[in-house]
């Protein structure tokens, strides 16, 4: 095997376009924490680091062909229940909720391994009853995806039993649900918010809902978090302020500014223009991801697809949106920009699964 | 046939969901939009007013961190306070060269090693966007000589700090506990539990003792202040003020009086003493000895000091009232014999003869009594006031661990009592399933035989002893023990009682509680195994004494202490209240390497009722070296 033949097999399966894409994503993340830690390359290089991590899953998911990844949508969803149900009962509580599982050598948050579980299990469901789908179907998915959902939701995780409902739901959105039984779950949510707000919600949930109104209520704990955030991207004006020159950041007025902050840092410093260079590289990612769905050659990578690219781009809208004072403060981290080992690694296993779809459809189809 | 529907369905299934994906794209593009509009909105529209915000007027949010609670003994005495003092803090993002700007400051104030070393450590462990205290109670002439030269100190700055003092040191130290600077676990916890906002500013929090367990009282709730702030990040004005409110003041219920006598009374041994009101269960006095510097913790302790407590042979750190584990020994006695009275397994009247040696049934294993040759004939009264062991142990068979187990498990043996301070242990009652889970092996009659007089594998906390024997003396009435008597707060005049009712009541028969109360009054009189530290009280005294092994004596040998190195001989252990008739004070004694019980924890007892019922204070307050009353119990 020849240097040249070896190179074209050792990136056989990866998406070209969209691998543009995430690496511009991640310089960004290096370059913006970078400014974010006060220049030093603490952060950058554990980021490094987690990129490495998540790249080279990447690699090995994208080199599976897809039964094996359909494959693995059963064992992966039943581990992630079993896992769900041991942390409910004897989980161990950290800082208040409920959501570690120490299995002696390690601890592990089963909650994010569903982040990829459930679209996989029920988009599994769907293509084996593709044939024969009645709405019978579509209720036995949706319950799919409400176990794992309400036992994250009772830990307390509400953000991630938020994102999880989010990507179920729109497996079950591609599978054709019918627009009436949609418009009747979305009358329902209506209707069942204020129980949910009495009995459901944790006061500190509550709270970070009611500052979105008024921030200066709570001036020094979430609400101050979103007014200097919103005074770090409003500040930034057309240009920003400059590499390295946020005031905000460096004088020390933005919270958590490598993690879920990290987008007001960006947008003090490189301004609209930044803000619509990142948001295109958003878009071409997304778009990528569309593309390769609309590409796909069955029923279950389609599905998968567009769960994933669409998950991906609520991620996004999410963190962008509450940073900017226009969602409550949940903790979503910026897609592929943040700084964190966890949800790297969730999203570049989830980009793997999309080169996978896109580079052995032609296997499929012959 | 049947094969082209399906060819039809899956084209009208592909335009299906193409459709659906222009539906997700559409809602992504909506999304995308939003966001859009909303960066031009907040970065064109309204950039102005952000700019103004953020370039020319800062407003910092500046948190007023509250005066910490303060701590009082029953009498109002001060055990923890706090008072303002300078420091000199560096702010390591804004400070190019630390090191040169420590050597430099070192010419203007005095910086010891040890607060370099001090230093060092802080910088190693704290996060990134602080300033650190290199110096603290820098005096009046140092401020001003700091002053003068400061602008050559980019990042250095004098703060003007409350700093908290334990002014009783030492004695309070296992009690009250100390604060120390909040690390990243805690602040972690601070912010799961959403009192992330009411910390910030605040650098101290409660590490151990009642600092840690009434820390949600003692901290207070954080001011604001809205100040503008100069491009240097210098305060121009304020704009508005909320003002913090202080932490609560903890009355305890210990008098400081009384731990000061315990303390001294332990003279060179260490220990451990609690004595509780029986009425109320309100702790008097906490000793654990010998206590460590809490002041030495609160701005990080340097690390030379810190091994000297930590490798310390005489554990400085650890404390024995609360966590020490040792064997009882005979004072379990007095509970043993209510346990038989209760079971029926002996009368009051029934007497053994005691030769000296307990053989188990069919055994040859000698189970010595403490004194060679033996008590002769032995009632269950006299079995405990000369602490006769082949009683107990014979009583102790008869009556089978599981019996043993339910009824000392009553009075909180094995258990932890709940009193307000972390890190409790519960000690160790063994029954039949704790020796499987532990050891995988069955339970035998010799286990029980040790079980009896408080040897084997029983282990109970000088905690759990005072608690059960205040629960004897109120007649089997329990109450939670507590060392914090009141919260008030510091404004109002509100206070909040901790002093609850009783836990629950034992209904112990008033019969079997007048034997065992009468035969530990005897222990204190002639012929009974504490009477030289009793001698001459004007109130009557009931007790019991014991010692705990720190090694086996084997068979066939003889417990000689002046044979064995010091720390290897036994410990004394003392439970008593008084007066007998209506007792109004409850303890259990420990002293390490002491030998006997009716020793050095009687004569500390003594000197602890004299004083909190006489108000006597003694003049030689060190144990004696009194002549041994018998060479075991």
């Amino acid at each position: 095997m020849t240097r040249q033949q070896f190179w074209l097999r050792f990136i056989a399966h990866i998406d070209r376009q969209l691998l543009l894409g995430i690496c511009l994503l991640l310089l960004t993340s290096l370059l913006v924490l970078y400014s974010a830690d006060n220049a030093s390359w603490d952060r950058p290089l554990g980021q490094m680091r987690n990129i490495l991590v998540g790249f080279v899953c990447m690699w090995v998911v994208a080199k599976l062909p897809l039964h094996y990844l359909m494959r693995t949508a059963v064992p992966v969803y039943v581990l992630g229940m079993v896992l769900l149900i041991a942390v409910a009962l004897f989980g161990e509580i950290s800082h208040g909720a409920r959501r570690w599982l120490n299995l002696g050598v390690t601890t592990v948050q089963p909650s994010e391994l569903m982040k990829i579980g459930v679209p996989l299990m029920m988009a599994w469901y769907f293509e084996r009853h593709e044939a024969t789908l009645t709405l019978k179907n579509y209720f036995i998915a949706a319950l799919l995806l409400l176990m794992p959902v309400m036992l994250i939701a009772r830990q307390p995780d509400l953000g991630t039993s938020l994102l999880i409902s989010a990507s179920g739901f729109y497996v079950l959105f591609l599978a054709g649900l019918s627009w009436r039984v949609m418009g009747g779950m979305f009358a329902t949510a209506i209707a069942s918010a204020p129980i949910l707000w009495k009995y459901m919600l944790h006061d500190y949930q509550k709270h970070r809902i009611m500052m979105l109104f008024d921030p200066s209520q709570d001036a020094l704990g979430t609400g101050y978090h979103t007014i200097q955030a919103s005074i770090a991207v409003g500040s930034g004006g057309i240009l920003g302020k400059g590499y390295l020159n946020g005031t905000q950041t460096h004088l020390d007025f933005l919270p958590e500014r490598t993690t879920d902050f990290i987008f007001a840092v960006y947008s003090e410093e490189f301004g609209l223009i930044g803000n619509v260079i990142l948001l295109s590289l958003y878009a071409f990612v997304i778009w990528r991801g569309f593309i390769i769905t609309s590409h796909a050659s069955t029923y279950f990578t389609r599905l998968m697809a567009g769960s994933i690219t669409l998950t991906f781009a609520t991620y996004a809208f999410v963190n962008m949106a509450m940073v900017s004072g226009i969602l409550p403060v949940v903790g979503v981290p910026l897609p592929l920009v943040s700084y964190g080992g966890t949800s790297m690694l969730t999203l570049l296993l989830g980009f793997g699964m999309l080169m996978s779809i896109e580079t052995h459809k032609k296997l499929v189809k012959t | 046939m049947k094969k082209r529907i399906e060819f039809k369905n899956h084209q009208r299934e592909i335009f299906h969901f193409q459709l659906r994906l222009f539906f997700g794209i559409g809602f992504v593009a909506v999304l995308l939009a939003i966001l859009l509009l909303r960066f031009i909105y907040l970065q064109g529209v309204r950039h102005s007013y952000y700019q103004t915000l953020s370039e020319s007027n800062r407003i910092a949010i500046v948190p007023i961190v509250p005066n910490r609670g303060l701590i009082v003994d029953r009498n109002g005495v001060v055990l923890a306070r706090n008072y303002s003092g300078y420091t000199l803090e560096i702010n390591r993002n804004k400070t190019p060269d630390i090191e040169a700007t420590i050597d430099n400051l070192s010419k203007l104030v005095e910086i010891t090693n040890k607060d370099r070393r001090r230093f060092k450590k802080q910088l190693d462990e704290s996060h990134n966007f602080e300033t650190l205290v290199i110096r603290s109670h820098l005096s009046d002439v140092e401020v001003a000589r700091f002053a003068a030269q400061q602008y050559r100190f980019p990042g250095v700055e004098i703060k003007a700090r409350l700093f908290r003092d334990y002014p009783f040191g030492e004695k309070t130290s296992h009690m009250i506990g100390y604060i120390g600077r909040i690390n990243d676990t805690e602040v972690s916890q601070l912010e799961d539990d959403d009192l992330a906002a009411n910390y910030r500013g605040s650098d101290y929090i409660g590490k151990t003792g009642l600092e840690q367990s009434y820390e949600k009282d003692l901290h207070g709730t954080t001011g604001i202040e809205q100040v503008e702030v100069d491009a240097n990040g210098r305060a121009v004005r304020v704009i508005s003020r909320t003002a913090p409110i202080p932490g609560n003041t903890l009355v305890l219920s210990v008098d400081i009086k009384l731990q000061e006598i315990a303390e001294k009374a332990f003279g060179k041994y260490r220990g451990a003493l609690v004595a509780i009101d029986p009425n109320n269960g309100e702790v008097l006095a906490f000793v654990s000895k010998p206590g460590y510097d809490p002041n030495l913790f609160i701005d990080g302790i340097d690390p030379q000091s810190w091994d000297e407590l930590n490798n310390s042979p005489d554990k400085p750190l650890t404390n024995r009232a609360l966590r020490g584990q040792y064997p009882s020994g005979s004072i379990i006695k007095p509970f043993m014999a209510l346990a038989g009275l209760y079971y029926h397994t002996r009368t009051p009247e029934q007497t053994i003869n005691d030769p000296g040696v307990y053989y188990l049934p069919g055994s040859s294993h000698q189970y010595r009594d403490w004194k060679a040759g033996g008590h002769g004939s032995v009632n269950l009264f006299k079995a405990i006031q000369v602490s006769c062991d082949t009683y107990f142990y014979g009583l102790a068979t008869d009556m089978g661990i599981d019996n043993i187990y339910d009824y000392l498990s009553r009075f909180g043996f094995g258990k932890k009592t709940g009193i307000d301070l972390e890190g409790e242990t519960s000690g160790l009652l063994p029954s039949r399933e704790w020796k499987m889970k532990r050891y995988n092996q069955i339970w035998y009659p010799g286990d029980t035989v040790a079980v009896g007089i408080g040897q084997g594998y029983s282990l109970f906390t000088p905690m759990q002893m005072a608690f059960a024997t205040a629960t004897l003396a109120d007649n089997g009435v329990a109450y939670q023990p507590h060392l914090v008597k009141e919260v008030q707060s510091p404004r109002s005049s509100e206070s909040r009682s901790i002093v609850k009712g009783p836990l629950y009541d034992l209904h112990i028969d008033p019969k079997a509680l007048d034997l065992v109360r009468r035969a530990m009054i005897a222990v204190t009189q002639p012929g009974g195994t504490a009477v030289y530290a009793n001698m001459g009280a004007p109130y009557q005294i009931a007790a019991k004494t014991g010692t705990a092994q720190v090694v086996a004596v084997k068979q066939g040998e003889k417990y000689v202490a002046k044979d064995l190195s010091e720390r290897n001989r036994d410990h004394g252990w003392y439970i008593a209240y008084a007066p007998a008739d209506k007792p109004r004070i409850a303890l259990a004694v420990l002293a390490e390497n002491s030998g006997h019980g009716g020793g050095a924890p009687a004569q500390i007892a003594r000197k602890v009722f004299d004083y909190y019922l006489l108000g006597k204070v003694p003049k030689d307050l060190a144990p004696e070296n009194l002549k041994e009353e018998s060479d075991h119990d």
